[in-house]
């Protein structure tokens, strides 16, 4: 292999930091999310040279990821990262795992120590190749400045083609202090990685046919629609309404299907809407377009929809048969499928039984007539569920992005928030960071920077990146963090009632900050609420303040999630609300699951 | 799930490059796969391509998964399944000593003669056989090699190519 100090004589003379930020550049990277460190210091002397890129200092390398990704959410750019060697790479991993369960693209540039000292455990040292392989989607360990420019452009290439992921590249300092050549993207195309995006017209049409026949259909999709662009969504709701079917979103495609539409039955899973989950019972055919049948969604898999066929539509083969074993499966983009779905439906003039449908629906309106998100009001405390249909009420004149941490406050948001349009919505939804939430609001602040940015958020999630706060205010990025308080990690704490026979062991914090001086101390602006009538006030002020905001806002502390599909239950097993949760209890298989 | 476990021969074309290995057996070991049997070595300089034969079990819908998966590693460049996709060859190497004087020692080389192993290196108290053939008879081989002396065995795993005109 052709050392570093080896280039070839037609190298333009840059170093490989230059030829990094104009790689960068050239792949129209317009931020990036960073932590300096001995390792990358000449990538940041040559960003400190040079105006390439917008660069955004965080507290947390952590958090940069996730504010990566909280921009490439909100844009459908690839979110990109800078961190140096050892523990900055390791701190990214919590962020680099979120990214690949969510499937979002993000290229984390991580400095390594010189190439002569790796495998020595050099000060700063880790094998980050090693570490990161299972949590990304591909990485590469750059040993040949003559690759440099190429590495890059094809990690861009594999971050956002096919399904989505995060992708790291490792820059020992010598490859970046060295003469690199550089090359443009237009000059790099990867020798095999071409994701299947064309559905198999076959399939295209058996999918159509199936769908004509259909008596009780359901559309189920998820993120992988949001992941084909803005134009998939719209296709999709075109699609469903051609159609007249009734359609469930997961958490993460909330906002493909405008939330307002009266073919949408909400959310479907573990905390979704009870007409959802019994439509996903009932059916006698599920399309899924971009979701995966993860099993938060499926519940138990032996009584998971017994009766129906089900179509799956994914960029990515081996989600297909993975969890749930499907009868058409069909790979392809969920943006080129869906167009192809719709030219087929017309030209077959497909319609499905005017009669059979009509039947459907009777029984789905039965279902919304339980009015599952019911929940008893009160004068005198804040009701979790009160406090974001004010939030909701308030905000969506603004169409606001909305990020949340993980737990019992992210589902009611995912309930009581409603979105019109896809990318409004990012949450931690696969492997459930609490964290998340707040470098995210960051990310998508900075992408927006008029807009209204709120983190919907627990006490106890909040603390696992509130330092994130001194970047908003270096930055000046109004993000507002929107507490629900109940002092209590809310989702163990429930679980625990629910299935530990109420001891509750170490969910209740103890000694929290006060937020308000919190957000004071960070030079924000802190507000409270305590009483139902404080809330609207509260919620006015804090999108007039044009600075970052933390809203405490003390909720009822013994309030649980409701609807719940029970650990190990069915669709048709779920709890609708306190009165159902003593008499049902939780099989040890359920136990068992997290 | 009543599903049988069934046995697969996987040929995995990949780029020879760092770390390619570790992702194949990541994936393996992460996602609870079984590996019987993995052999790899470069099989073609000029593309730095290598070609890993893969022996793995599972339930139908568990080996394609396995297939699946290892089709989106970025440096998998073709999975073909051998076992459903027609004919195929699959042959292994094993290098078998055995410690022995006097009847024994006769026995073990007689039987060598029959399985058409070869003696590759041989003291007064021991012999090293060369054999090459399916896992079948280099289990059967080894087998009757224990009773006359066997102290050790190296196996390469199986390699395997389809029969017929038809290439990876």
């Amino acid at each position: 292999m052709a050392t570093a100090t080896q280039a070839p004589a037609t190298a333009a003379e840059m170093t490989g930091a230059e030829v990094i930020l104009k790689a960068l550049a050239d792949q129209g990277v317009e931020v990036v999310f960073g932590y300096p460190g001995g390792a990358v210091l000449p990538i940041y002397d040559a960003m400190f040279k040079s105006n390439y890129v917008r660069h955004i200092l965080v507290r947390h390398e952590q958090a940069a990821v996730h504010a990566a990704e909280g921009y490439a959410r909100s844009t459908g750019k690839v979110g990109v990262v800078l961190v140096t060697s050892g523990p900055g790479a390791t701190n990214a991993v919590t962020g680099l795992t979120d990214a690949l369960m969510d499937s979002v693209p993000v290229v984390c540039l991580t400095g390594q120590v010189a190439t002569h000292l790796i495998g020595n455990d050099a000060f700063q040292e880790a094998d980050t190749t090693g570490i990161t392989r299972p949590c990304t989607k591909h990485n590469y360990l750059v040993k040949d400045s003559n690759a440099l420019a190429r590495t890059i452009h094809e990690a861009f290439h594999v971050a956002k083609s096919g399904r989505p992921g995060p992708v790291v590249i490792d820059l020992p300092k010598d490859i970046q202090l060295a003469k690199s050549p550089y090359v443009a993207p237009e000059e790099v195309e990867h020798k095999t990685y071409r994701p299947r995006r064309t559905p198999d017209p076959q399939a295209i049409e058996q999918a159509v046919e199936m769908i004509a026949k259909a008596k009780r259909p359901l559309f189920y999709c998820g993120g992988g629609v949001v992941n084909a662009g803005p134009k998939a969504g719209e296709l999709l709701t075109q699609f469903v309404r051609m159609t007249g079917c009734p359609v469930t979103l997961t958490l993460m495609g909330l906002g493909t299907v405008p939330a307002s539409d009266p073919l949408f039955l909400g959310m479907v899973g573990m905390h979704g809407m009870y007409e959802s989950n019994m439509a996903m019972h009932d059916c006698d055919l599920m399309i899924n377009i971009g979701a995966r049948f993860d099993d938060r969604v499926t519940g138990k898999l032996a009584a998971f929809a017994p009766n129906s066929k089900k179509i799956h539509v994914d960029i990515d083969p081996s989600s297909i048969n993975k969890n749930v074993r499907v009868d058409l499966p069909v790979v392809g983009d969920a943006g080129e499928v869906l167009a192809a779905l719709i030219a087929q439906w017309k030209k077959k003039k497909a319609k499905i039984d005017d009669a059979a449908l009509a039947k459907w629906w009777d029984q789905i309106k039965k279902w919304q007539a339980r009015d599952c998100l019911r929940y008893k009001a009160s004068k005198t405390i804040i009701k979790p569920q009160y406090a974001l249909e004010r939030l909701h009420a308030l905000t969506k004149e603004y169409e606001p992005y909305i990020t949340t941490e993980v737990g019992q406050h992210q589902m009611w948001a995912a309930q009581f928030m409603k979105f019109e349009r896809p990318m409004q919505w990012m949450t931690s939804g696969g492997l459930g960071t609490m964290g998340y939430g707040l470098p995210a609001a960051i990310g998508a602040q900075v992408a927006h920077p008029d807009r209204l940015c709120i983190d919907v958020a627990g006490e106890a999630s909040i603390l696992m990146n509130i330092q994130e706060m001194s970047t908003a205010v270096q930055y000046r990025l109004p993000v507002k963090v929107f507490i629900l308080n109940n002092q209590w990690m809310g989702m163990v704490r429930q679980w625990q009632e629910l299935i530990h026979g109420g001891r509750y062991s170490e969910s209740y914090t103890e000694a929290l900050p006060d937020f308000v001086k919190l957000a004071d101390a960070f030079g924000g602006v802190g507000l409270r609420a305590t009483k139902p009538s404080e809330v609207d006030d509260v919620i006015k002020e804090m999108i007039k303040v044009k600075k970052p905001v933390i809203v405490d806002c003390a909720v009822d502390q013994k309030e649980n999630c409701f609807p719940m599909i029970p650990s190990g239950a069915a669709h048709n097993e779920m709890l609708l609300g306190p009165e159902d949760q003593a008499s049902k209890k939780t099989s040890d298989e359920g136990l068992a699951l997290v | 799930m009543a599903d049988k476990i069934e046995t697969h021969t996987l040929s995995v074309l990949v780029d020879n490059e760092p770390g390619v290995l570790a992702r194949v057996i990541g994936l393996f070991s992460g996602r609870g796969y079984n590996i019987e049997s993995l052999t790899v070595a470069e099989v073609d300089a000029s593309r730095h391509l290598s070609r890993i034969t893969l022996v793995t079990s599972g339930t139908p819908m568990v080996i394609e998964q396995i297939k699946a998966q290892l089709d989106r590693l970025v440096p998998v460049h073709a999975v073909r399944d051998l076992t459903t996709e027609g004919p195929h060859v699959a042959r292994e190497m094993a290098l078998i000593k055995v410690v022995g004087s006097g009847e024994k020692r006769v026995e073990s080389l007689r039987i060598a003669d029959i399985f058409r192993a070869r003696a590759v290196d041989s003291t007064i108290e021991s012999f090293v056989f060369e054999m090459t053939g399916s896992p079948e008879k280099i289990d059967a081989f080894v087998n009757l090699m224990r009773p006359l002396g066997l102290v050790d065995v190296s196996r390469t795993g199986v390699v395997a190519i389809s029969r017929g005109a038809k290439a990876i």
